[in-house]
């Protein structure tokens, strides 16, 4: 599995961003995450498992609850990295391409 | 899979390099960052001025929704061969960060594919990390905004 490529396409959704930035001041509940959704349920908690998985986030069981907190070394890691970076020019250049196409037919 | 976009970015240097090859010939690869109406298709930017020759500028800006301008951009054209190559300056008015240059090279690869190298040298190592990371950056404040909507839809 590529752990760097996963990262990244978990913080490319805006909703999984959100999620971060959210748990990035105190730790909640999945069900406390999901009141600040109009999202369903059932996608949140899926969001949460992607987030999980890639150790951008992390559990604790605190008695009968599960508490989602921010792994702040993973977060930092990511923020060094340049993918962010390249997939701006990607897309930009992916942009470029398809304008040019779609003149080079009109012609 | 092969990325079709790459950066090269050497750690403690000051400039990085971005490759790309294109489906397209290279006139066209060129046209796409001349014709005024096409860079705006695919920059997302209005273009105030665009002066294709050796000491020519340039002048982008993009508004938002409220017409607010929210970006704003100007550079020199130091220099412009057709189908080969521009040499230009980049500068981001009203932010903390400096003016860099900018070299893009065209090479025909095929009569149907192109690529392009823009070298970008940045005024110093600390600077050309810090607009490396930029992305990520503005990727989490475009998630805060969208919370911050979220949030006060709520109220």
């Amino acid at each position: 599995m590529n752990l760097r490529r996963d990262v990244f396409q978990a913080i490319a959704d805006p909703t999984r961003r959100a999620i971060l930035l959210l748990v990035a001041s105190h730790a909640m509940t999945a069900g406390a995450i999901a009141t600040n959704f109009d999202t369903a349920r059932p996608t949140i908690s899926k969001h949460l498992q992607i987030l999980t998985e890639c150790e951008l986030l992390a559990q604790q069981q605190n008695g009968r609850e599960i508490h989602y907190h921010i792994n702040a070394k993973k977060m930092k890691e990511v923020a060094d990295f340049i993918e962010p970076f390249r997939q701006m020019w990607d897309d930009r250049f992916n942009k470029l391409e398809a304008v040019m196409k779609n003149y080079q037919t009109k012609k | 899979m092969e990325l079709k976009t790459k950066i090269d970015a050497e750690d403690g240097k000051q400039y990085l390099i971005i490759t790309r090859e294109f489906d397209l010939p290279v006139e066209l690869l060129f046209k796409a960052y001349v014709e005024p109406e096409i860079v705006e298709q695919w920059m997302g930017t209005k273009v105030l001025k665009l002066e294709n020759k050796k000491h020519g500028g340039y002048q982008f800006e993009t508004s938002d929704a409220n017409g607010n301008v929210v970006f704003r951009a100007n550079g020199t054209i130091h220099d412009f061969v057709p189908d080969q190559q521009i040499t230009r300056t980049f500068e981001m008015e009203n932010t903390p960060f400096a003016v860099q240059l900018e070299f893009l090279e065209f090479e025909q690869l095929t009569g149907d594919t192109s690529k392009l190298s823009i070298r970008i040298v940045y005024k110093s190592v600390e600077l050309r990390n810090q607009m490396l990371q930029l992305p990520f950056a503005q990727g989490l404040n475009m998630a805060h905004n969208r919370l911050q909507t979220i949030v006060n839809k709520l109220k």
